[in-house]
């Protein structure tokens, strides 16, 4: 107490502690279109900042990415880049512009493989995927783990051995063994035991994909499953396998279909997914490598503006009193799902921002009471134009972009343009960075 | 519309969708089967104790509280103080002696510190760790953290309290049991570094342990106790002495900012943005420029930062890393995100040893790769865990400073 005595004489102020910490650009979430973002700018020189409140939807990764499958009135897409040219004009392609959404979706392929991402195929011509309950779907670029179909009914082979992991139940070899059927392809379905992975059936609930590649990634194991799985091939022509391998590092997988020595096919499995953690991980690892900060774990709680209506910083939960600043800002926060846009029974907000979003008036046109059918609140969100700026209260904001899952106008889920719209309006969004 | 517009309940819990995201970053899953994970032991289990408390189930005791699940959640769901709150609420088991033991960290450095030269010699013979692994099931393996025989409070009055009042500028420090009764040279080096940078370092009016190991073995009204002391004696500083506090660990900082309202119901609202890391708070005042570092002409260091779990929650480490980055002759690499498997008194405990070090694993495998010359981290627990395991040793970034800084130089620029 003497202390503070002596300074209450000698009239000592509180101290006012720095405020802020300065990036050139920061961009809120860490999903696909974030990182790819980040990535561009980060590697052109800017210093970045990515904010991201959790993980992201990668974790749940079909393992492709889709640029555009099936019209908004139905009729399949065989080639998206044509096909691109038909959607209505509140479609994020259309209002990029068919030239545009070319030159990014060449510029993607080059891109995700510089970053260390095996990926193929094509805009010209969707491939086919097969889901993890035997469906087929059409993708665009295929991540190298998986064996993209040429056609919707292409027959994987004569017999296929589908293989599970004993105890394993998120992958289904029933649906699939009964959706190759139907191109001819007889199945047998069986499963490998490994002394290692019986520690993790004690606990089946956990048995989830990721555990299970953990455990095969290590030397040795990978290499019992694959002697296992040779040992149980009679006369079959294809190897039907759950996508779990390599979770850190994807030469697992290439290792484990050499050693089977037939062709081996991966299935995605249900969440958690495998290929896309992988991917994940490699995008937040090339940024970081690049320079960029990445925040996990982290939300943005509000923004502070200019008279002039741009964003002059935004403020956290974990920087708490310390505003983060930048040149220009990246909204990448997704849909419904990581709270990009919130719904409340009259209204659909962004909570962030509070951009200007675009969707019907009345409930009733949110959603179809079969839930199956195509549901319009998917399609929900934000406002934009061909510069990727977000709009407030009708006026464009100069330094604010909106990219990703975010953006209205498309229905990823019923379209499936998800994959493209990511990676084609963020690399978009950071050339306008870039120009202005 | 019919319809319940707000739901309310603790720590998110109702926001969780299902969607496995915290199970893939549990570090004690992958290696420890009977842990039900963190989704079943927080948001679903938690539906079935909201119904009954006899749902509780007691393999919850194996989280360590690392926060690691929150970190990742996409929903903002509190996972790890689902978990926690439970294991308050409905353990019936009383801590065992061994437990109370290991988390009254501050009782029992108040008591060996006396005895430090025979305490540290005894703890560190064979025999007594044979007894303690099979009396206690404290396991053997452990190497006990050596006890000062002079606590940094009693250093600190003793030899640098006279002339703090000399500064300019005022910081209160709140140093933490590790810090007094284990290793004062961190808190002599932040003494060092603070006075460089023209701030006078002073002790808070009481200081009692965080709490940290205490909430982790559900010693809660202990704990209660103990914040509700620190929050008051933080408040002296803030208001009566226009003080913000800081500190060097994690962990305290952490449980004093979060796990005080989430889990021990202590309010610190009013002062919690005026606690943060010594770093956080050096960092804040380069960049305003308000001082100035210089730093040795022929430091040299290959340095690998681990970010602490609790210090990956708080979203600091970027305030640490900035730091070290900062000195001319520093190669810095910041390794994987990876828990160390310690989590404070968890790995101490004999039926936790095997787990805590599967956990660490990747982690000391990634440092025996990199060869740095030490690696630098914010926790306490984390650098016992390391060095133990690896041939490394871990040095706080405030220590870093303090070795890197020309102090006299750094001195005389901030006069």
């Amino acid at each position: 107490m003497q202390v503070y005595a002596a300074w209450k004489a000698a009239n000592v102020k509180p101290l006012k502690l720095s405020k802020t910490m300065r990036f050139d650009t920061i961009i809120i979430g860490g999903g696909l279109a974030g990182l790819v973002c980040g990535i561009k700018l980060q590697k052109a020189g800017k210093k970045c900042a990515i904010v991201s409140a959790g993980q992201s939807a990668m974790h749940f990764s079909s393992g492709t990415f889709d640029l555009l499958g099936r019209l908004p009135d139905g009729t399949p897409v065989e080639a998206p880049l044509a096909a691109a040219a038909s959607l209505p004009a509140a479609h994020p392609y259309t209002i990029l512009g068919t030239e545009k959404v070319k030159k990014y979706a060449e510029e993607a392929v080059s891109f995700l493989q510089d970053c260390g991402i095996r990926i193929s195929g094509s805009a010209e011509r969707n491939s086919w995927r097969v889901t993890p309950t035997g469906e087929r779907k059409p993708a665009w670029l295929t991540i190298g783990d998986f064996t993209p179909l040429a056609s919707k009914d292409e027959k994987i082979g004569n017999k296929a051995l589908i293989v599970n992991i004993l105890g394993y139940l998120d992958f289904n070899t029933k649906f699939l063994a009964d959706s190759f059927e139907k191109q001819g392809t007889e199945c047998r379905i069986t499963a490998i035991k490994l002394d290692e992975m019986e520690r993790l059936r004690k606990n089946p609930s956990e048995m989830r994909a990721t555990n299970i590649a953990r455990v095969m990634d290590r030397d040795g194991i990978w290499e019992k499953a694959a002697e296992q799985i040779k040992a149980m091939i009679n006369n079959e022509d294809v190897v039907v396998l759950p996508a779990v391998f390599g979770l850190k590092d994807a030469s697992v997988v290439e290792k484990l279909r050499e050693a089977i020595g037939i062709k081996t096919m991966f299935i995605a499995t249900m969440p958690p997914s495998v290929p896309g953690i992988r991917s994940q991980m490699t995008l937040k690892s090339e940024f970081e490598k690049a320079g960029g900060r990445f925040f996990l774990g982290d939300t943005v709680v509000d923004a502070e503006k200019t008279e002039d209506g741009r964003i002059k910083n935004i403020g956290t939960l974990n920087f708490g009193d310390i505003r983060l600043e930048a040149d220009n800002f990246v909204l990448a926060t997704g849909s419904f799902f990581s709270k990009g846009m919130i719904a409340t029974p009259d209204k659909v907000y962004e909570p962030v921002f509070g951009i200007d979003l675009s969707y019907p008036e009345g409930r009733d046109q949110w959603f179809d009471r079969n839930f199956w059918n195509r549901q319009n609140y998917i399609s929900f969100g934000a406002k934009t134009d061909e510069t990727m700026n977000a709009y407030i209260e009708g006026r464009k904001v100069e330094n604010l972009y909106v990219i990703g899952s975010l953006i209205g106008g498309c229905n990823a889920l019923y379209e499936g343009c998800g994959g493209g719209t990511a990676i084609i309006t963020a690399l978009a969004a950071a050339d306008r960075v870039l120009e202005n | 519309m019919k319809m319940q517009e707000k739901n309310i309940s603790a720590n998110n819990f109702e926001q969780c969708i299902k969607c496995t995201v915290c199970t893939v970053y549990c570090p004690v899953v992958p290696v420890n089967p009977l842990y039900p994970g963190p989704k079943q032991a927080g948001p679903d289990g938690e539906r079935l104790r909201l119904k009954k408390g006899l749902f509780f189930d007691n393999t919850l005791k194996y989280c360590l509280n690392c926060k690691r699940c929150e970190v990742a959640c996409p929903s903002g769901v509190r996972i790890g103080d689902i978990i926690q709150s439970a294991r308050i609420k409905y353990n019936t088991e009383p801590p065992k002696l061994r437990d109370m033991i290991l988390a009254s960290t501050d009782l029992m450095g108040s008591v060996v510190t006396k005895v430090a030269p025979v305490a540290n010699f005894a703890l560190g013979l064979k025999p007594t760790k044979v007894v303690m692994d099979a009396v206690l099931k404290v396991d053997k393996h452990r190497t006990f953290p050596k006890y000062t025989s002079k606590t940094f409070e009693s250093w600190f009055k003793k030899n640098v309290m006279s002339f703090q009042d000399t500064f300019k500028h005022h910081v209160s420090y709140f140093h933490g049991c590790y810090v007094n009764y284990n290793y004062p040279q961190l808190g002599k080096d932040l003494v060092s570094v603070m006075n460089a940078l023209g701030y006078g370092v002073h002790l808070l009016d009481k200081e009692k342990c965080c709490g940290t190991a205490l909430i982790a073995n559900c010693m809660i009204d202990k704990a209660k106790k103990n914040a509700a002391q620190n929050i008051e004696s933080i408040r002296k500083s803030v208001y009566e002495r226009q003080m913000p506090v800081i500190g060097a660990s994690s962990s305290c900082n952490f449980t004093i900012r979060d796990e005080y309202p989430h889990l021990l119901g202590i309010d610190n609202s009013d002062v919690r943005d005026y606690i943060e890391l010594a770093t956080r708070f050096i960092y804040r005042l380069i960049d305003e420029g308000k001082v100035k570092l210089v730093f040795k002409k022929d430091y040299k260091a290959k340095i690998a930062y681990h970010t602490p779990c609790h210090m990956e929650k708080l979203g600091w480490g970027i305030f640490s890393t900035e730091l070290i980055r900062m000195i001319p002759g520093v190669e810095l690499t910041i390794l994987d995100s990876n828990c160390c498997g310690i989590a404070g008194t968890y790995g101490f405990k004999k039926e936790n040893y095997e787990v805590a070090q599967a956990i660490g694993k990747p982690l000391f495998d990634q440092i025996a790769r990199l060869k740095p010359d030490f690696v630098a981290c914010d926790c306490e627990t984390c650098k016992w865990q390391i060095e133990m395991s690896t041939e490394k040793e871990v040095k706080n970034p405030i220590s870093i400073l303090a070795e890197a800084l020309d102090l006299v130089a750094t001195s005389e620029a901030n006069k």
